[in-house]
């Protein structure tokens, strides 16, 4: 059995993802304002690495380096709505790929993991 | 099993290692963090050798031209040399000064041996008691002289310097070339935007004429933002150069002033984006004030651009004395 990663299409379906979903998330009233002012090309690369670990790709972040990478956002006020609307621009950017829904949800499942950390709880 | 070189050492790599382990193992210092080629802190140059396509991934054109590669997950299948980035300093002169504006200067330098390099890339400039800057570079390599345009920064050391006392002929030294903000040949067709404000100028006018001389033949827009008109320093140089070259735009901006003036009127970013509202397929250049640069990176990504097709430069100024 492939991993999910493989099934995916690995790198190159990261590689597909990353811009469509990015501007998604940049265009996205209820969350783009955490994105102002950040550097887009650092930002692009680190939502290539969350795109990684979310399609069960090579990585190697921990819930402590996710627990960091957001503490000053949850200091802004980071919170589950807003966790929720990058899920719902993840999953719009799989369907618009053509994805497969129960890839989709095992993907889904993997940000969801990762929600506790974001959030620093 | 391959052999790594860095700064004149030599080690044999363990099979299947990368070559940030290699280096690491043997006590070598190199930045690294996300280990999985994704955050680049890891980057080295390729002096010779082959480096995996696998470790060039993600790495835009100018980076993958220049030799770069992500040394954690490049395991090498024949021996390298690497090396990290950066030069030593060579000696120049002052060959011109000439005030473009009130608060530009053209600053024209002799190398005492031809400098290599990519247009739009920066230099350090080094005055003899060690004040150093990095200024982009204007003019094309082949050049006679290398050519910065300064702005005068309130209380600046090295324009302070360069607007009241510096004369040609002085000598100083330069270092780099670096940056990753210069022309990649390959795609003639492919549509130009380059914005910028005040001296983001400079490295702009040497892309474009970089393009120009290589052949480009798709459209080339550069959009030169100033506070007010008097800011819209070239402006001649440049309504020149679009009249001898059909496939170059020259858009002046400014943010105060009418349009009487020949310039267009607004903000930079939103004149940019108003005009070219759809920019699948395009590539952008982005120079000047950091906080302005941010800002249409993320406005030509939203208009369609990809990522991997916008260069950007943020000047960062030196903090004031």
């Amino acid at each position: 059995m492939n991993s999910l990663y493989e099934q995916l299409g690995g790198q190159a379906a990261v590689d597909a993802a990353v811009d469509i979903f990015y501007r998604k998330v940049l265009s996205d009233d209820r969350i783009s304002h955490f994105f102002d002012g950040v550097d887009m090309q650092r930002q692009a690369a680190k939502q290539k690495a969350f795109l990684t670990v979310a399609f069960g790709g090579p990585n190697n972040y921990s819930g402590q380096d996710m627990r960091n990478g957001h503490a000053h956002l949850v200091a802004r006020g980071l919170n589950d709505s807003h966790f929720d609307a990058v899920a719902s621009n993840l999953s719009d950017t799989l369907r618009e790929l053509g994805v497969a829904e129960n890839l989709i949800s095992q993907v889904l499942a993997i940000a969801e993991s990762t929600r506790n950390d974001v959030l620093g709880r | 099993m391959p052999v790594v070189r860095y700064c004149g050492a030599a080690f044999e790599a363990a099979p299947g290692e990368a070559v940030l382990d290699t280096l690491l193992r043997n006590g070598v210092i190199v930045p690294n963090s996300c280990r999985a080629g994704v955050c680049q802190s890891c980057l080295l140059r390729a002096a010779e050798g082959a480096v995996p396509d696998d470790s060039r991934r993600g790495l835009g054109a100018a980076l993958v031209e220049q030799g770069y590669f992500l040394s954690c997950v490049c395991r090498p299948s024949g021996d390298l040399a690497v090396e990290p980035a950066g030069g030593l300093e060579t000696p120049a002169t002052i060959a011109e000064l000439d005030r473009l504006s009130p608060t530009v200067i053209r600053v024209r330098l002799r190398m005492a041996e031809p400098l290599v390099y990519r247009a739009g890339q920066y230099i350090t400039l080094h005055r003899a008691d060690g004040l150093a800057r990095s200024y982009s570079l204007a003019s094309l390599p082949g050049e006679d002289t290398l050519e910065l345009h300064v702005r005068r920064a309130p209380q600046g050391k090295m324009s302070g310097w360069l607007f009241d006392q510096a004369r040609a002929g002085e000598p100083v030294s330069i270092r780099g070339p670096a940056g990753a903000c210069f022309y990649t040949a390959g795609r003639p067709e492919q549509p130009l935007l380059l914005a910028g404000t005040g001296t983001g100028l400079a490295p702009l006018i040497g892309i474009c004429r970089d393009a120009l001389r290589t052949g480009h033949t798709g459209p080339v827009h550069l959009y030169h933002g100033a506070l007010r008109p008097d800011g819209l320093y070239l402006a001649d140089v440049l309504r020149a150069l679009a009249a001898g070259h059909s496939a170059f735009h020259y858009h002046p901006v400014v943010l105060e002033g009418d349009e009487a003036s020949g310039a267009l009127v607004g903000a930079l970013d939103k004149t940019v984006v108003n005009r070219h509202p759809k920019l699948a397929g395009w590539r952008g250049f982005v120079c000047g004030d950091p906080s302005i640069v941010r800002l249409l990176q993320k406005k030509l990504f939203l208009a369609g651009m990809a990522s991997s097709d916008i260069a950007a430069d943020a000047f960062v100024e030196a903090p004031a004395p």
